[in-house]
């Protein structure tokens, strides 16, 4: 269950690369418990690529490889005798398109759970109903558990997609883009549930929308590449405010006052 | 608190144990059966070699392949095989004549010309023309082409290698127009319009551009066609007559490969001198159609490279 | 005439010429089928589909034909489809970029291509012999199911790939393993494809002659009672029919015709009628 304090990531040195081109380098950084960290920069500057290193994700990528050391609440999670599996239970991911399974609601959502062995008609039920409340989709969706996924609207489907990674109960979710292919209205919605969503479980989240950066966000990281050969590379990090208001290096302002990007 | 300790403590019981091994047996199941298909193909050119073995001993593969006589049952047997690789070469010209033209055109009405209704409409008949079972051309063909290849042409028989090419090229049909529609298809529409653009009319577009820069497909596609008349069976068996001669044009009876195994197969001596050449057959038919489907493969791989998908 | 008035006509005559070809195609395609139906479709009557023959095959019906196609053809589903699947499962999901994989591939592509009478002596010196199965059902189903396992290892890999690679990320992202994703997300999501192209390959079999001829079939035996029995098939009964000097009735061998081309056609109908029917349902 939900242990408070817990969620922080520590960043040291992480560099990834895709067989022998570097892509990203040298990010050094913290993630706090229970705050919504951004992840903010252009297109191709690896933000997506180095959130996917926070779960692991990119060892279903052949090829790639991750230096330097990334620590769970003190625990570095390239470690050996570390599961990937158990990593991911602990931490969840929301994907930039609603990626709904092809089967009812109920069952997407029982679907990490089922995954990790809880079988109890009534435990699942509780989860269900649980994580579509944190994922403020229960007042709508209790009508239609038993629905086909598909059935729900853009917007639906993503909060359906956030109540899924909510269901085994993760310190950390990490969001890629989760608004971009969704209206106004439904990005809306989904901001909402991110406010909520933090007191209990810390998010790391993807954008390069920094209006929505600065709206959810309490942290705020700017990565960029600045020439095609370069890896990508953390140029500031910091209080989202601060950021915006006072960045300290010329290029975050130049970025983020819409001179580029 | 660490990592090792903080799977969820629902998942601790045995059955998580049970399913991890079985999740292992699975996996070790699938990775096997991926190698289903080189061992099958090991396989069964490892038993036709076993099998022909003492054929390859005792009568030896090239006089074999240049022998002239077939006779298999009289006393001073002989075992050629030049009648039968004729008959099979006379059935498969007729085939490839009959469906390539036939074949092509098709393909390239249905890809560049026709739209709609029509092209959903031929697409699937021409497609289902490949569900009918071989046994099934060899009836109709016998109803149908036989006696009409006997009146018109005044033969004696209508079983000749004509009359069995015609009907083995409908059947590879199918094969040579779903194949060469696909080189087509693959053919980049911008290349098209670039042509239109150019002034190029539809028909000088698809002659100057589509139709070369899908010739290797095309040319796989009767590659593909080619082997398949080869090997086909059931169609020569009941149709080409199966005289033992060396033809020296397509309207006489005809002995072919596949058709020589079928029909003496039930009758050999199994583990006999005779037996052992039937298999020496089939490793040459299987060593034949290998290196064309082969070639056709390499082919397609190359062009499939080329438009990148 | 100008130059572009004689590329016009020019087009039109190509095209003219194309569309008759195609025409020809299906014209011929039409005609057999109509044909066959013709000849074939008066005799089939529920007396013919469900009685034994009669008077050495000219009166009565060829039920025990058509039992012993179907048997084959379960045999052979029961063989193929398992490790057909999971080589399809293997090739999408597993397989690494090397030169193995590649050798699979053309591996099976070329199995495609093997003559089916070359499957026939396979399974006999195989199946029949080596393996002491004699002249019977299984080892005409497990020869046949050697043909199979191409179209049905090529209809799983096209199916599964299918599936956006979306769904497995959101899967694996949630703890899930490779081997569970494959079982609960996508080979879910990917049976319709892989169920109707496993038919169409079932179907193909259930035509085939030459793999059964000396593996499997007799002229004339009774319901096979075990799986090491002898059986009657379609396709061979109609060969040995169409063939024998001594013919039996022509209404027995055209009605035979009908049943297995009529039998294969429904069969192939129905399973895409439902994959298309399935995939209007879920649209990636």
């Amino acid at each position: 269950m939900v242990n408070a304090n817990t969620g922080s990531f520590e960043l040291e040195d992480v560099s990834v690369a895709y067989g022998n081109e570097i892509a990203v380098a040298g990010v050094s950084m913290t993630v706090p418990p229970q705050a919504v960290t951004a992840l903010i920069g252009p297109s191709g500057c690896g933000k997506s690529t180095l959130l996917r290193c926070l779960n692991r994700m990119n060892d279903e990528i052949g090829g790639v490889t991750v230096g330097g050391t990334i620590r769970l609440d003190g625990d570095d999670i390239y470690a050996k005798r570390v599961d990937s599996v158990e990593l991911r239970i602990r931490v969840g991911q929301v994907f930039q398109k609603p990626n709904p399974f092809p089967m009812s609601v109920y069952d997407n959502i029982a679907y990490g759970p089922r995954t990790h062995g809880v079988r109890n008609r009534a435990e699942l039920d509780a989860i269900v109903e649980h994580s579509l409340t944190r994922a403020a989709l229960w007042g709508e969706a209790k009508s239609f558990l038993k629905k086909h996924a598909f059935e729900l609207s853009g917007g639906q489907q993503q909060r359906l997609c956030i109540a899924r990674a909510l269901a085994t109960e993760p310190e950390v979710l990490l969001m890629d883009e989760p608004a971009s292919a969704l209206d106004p209205i439904s990005t809306q919605q989904i901001e909402d549930t991110i406010a909520e969503l933090k007191d209990s479980v810390t998010i790391v989240i993807v954008t390069h929308n920094m209006q929505q950066a600065a709206r959810i966000s309490d942290r705020t990281a700017f990565m960029l590449r600045e020439t095609m050969e370069a890896p990508a590379a953390l140029i500031e990090v910091g209080d989202t405010r601060t950021m915006f208001t006072n960045p300290s290096d010329p290029r975050t302002e130049a970025y983020i006052t819409g001179r580029f990007g | 608190m660490s990592i090792g300790s903080l799977i969820d403590s629902r998942d601790r019981s045995g059955r998580a144990a049970i399913r991890r091994t079985a999740e292992a047996v699975a996996s070790g199941l699938i990775h096997a059966s991926g190698w289903a298909a080189i061992l099958i193909l090991a396989a069964i050119a490892s038993f036709l070699l076993l099998n022909a073995s003492r054929a390859l001993g005792e009568v030896g593969l090239l006089t074999m392949l240049t022998g002239d006589s077939w006779y298999p049952t009289s006393d001073n047997e002989q075992f050629g095989f030049v009648p039968m690789m004729a008959g099979t070469a006379w059935v498969t010209i007729v085939a490839l004549l009959t469906a390539v033209p036939l074949g092509v055109a098709s393909a390239v009405y249905i890809s560049e010309f026709a739209t709609g209704r029509v092209k959903e409409i031929s697409k699937s008949i021409i497609e289902f023309m490949a569900a009918i079972p071989s046994v099934v051309y060899g009836l109709l063909g016998i109803a149908l082409l036989v006696p009409a290849v006997k009146d018109i042409l005044g033969l004696d028989t209508g079983l000749t290698a004509f009359t069995a090419g015609v009907v083995v090229g409908i059947m590879v049909l199918p094969t040579i127009v779903s194949i060469s529609e696909d080189a087509l298809h693959a053919v980049p529409d911008a290349l098209r319009q670039g042509s239109a653009a150019l002034g190029n009319t539809r028909w000088q577009t698809v002659l100057k551009v589509v139709l070369p820069a899908a010739s290797s497909g095309i040319f796989a596609a009767t590659m593909l066609g080619m082997g398949r008349a080869i090997g086909e069976t059931m169609v020569v068996l009941m149709l080409a007559g199966n005289a033992g001669i060396i033809p020296g044009d397509p309207f006489v009876s005809v002995r072919t490969m596949p058709g020589t195994i079928a029909a003496e197969m039930g009758e050999v001596v199994r583990g006999g001198l005779h037996y052992s050449i039937l298999f020496a057959t089939g490793l040459v038919l299987f060593a034949v159609t290998f290196a064309i489907n082969l070639a056709a493969d390499l082919v397609l791989e190359r062009q499939r490279k080329r438009w990148g998908r | 005439m100008s130059r572009v008035k004689r590329a016009r006509m020019m087009e039109s005559l190509a095209k003219g010429i194309m569309g008759i070809a195609t025409l020809i195609v299906v014209g011929i395609a039409l005609f057999l089928l109509g044909y066959l139906a013709y000849r074939g479709a008066p005799s089939v009557t529920w007396e013919f589909l469900s009685q034994a023959p009669r008077k050495a095959m000219t009166e009565g019906g060829i039920h025990p034909v058509i039992m012993g196609t179907v048997y084959l053809v379960l045999g052979t589903a029961a063989f193929a489809l398992p490790i057909g699947i999971m080589a399809g499962i293997y090739l999408s999901e597993f397989a690494p970029r090397n030169l193995w994989t590649r050798l699979i591939r053309l591996a099976i592509t070329n199995m495609a291509g093997v003559p089916s009478i070359v499957y026939g002596l396979f399974g006999f010196a195989l199946f029949v012999m080596s393996m002491r199965l004699g002249v019977s059902l299984i080892a005409g189903a497990l020869t046949l199911a050697c043909l199979t396992l191409p179209v049905v290892i090529t209809v799983t890999e096209e199916a599964l790939r299918r599936i956006p690679r979306e769904l497995r990320q959101a899967s694996m992202a949630l703890g899930a393993t490779r081997i569970r994703t494959v079982r609960k997300v996508v080979l879910p999501a990917a049976a319709p494809g892989i169920v109707t192209g496993s038919i169409l390959g079932l179907s193909r079999a259930a035509g085939e002659t030459a793999p059964v001829l000396f593996t499997a079939v007799a002229f004339f035996a009774p319901m096979p009672s075990s799986p090491l029995d002898q059986t009657m098939a379609l396709p061979y009964h109609l060969y040995i029919m169409a063939t024998q000097a001594v013919r039996p009735a022509p209404h027995v061998v055209w009605g035979t015709a009908f049943v297995l081309v009529a039998g294969v056609s429904i069969i192939n109908i129905i399973a895409a009628t439902w994959r298309s029917a399935q995939r209007k349902k879920i649209k990636w």
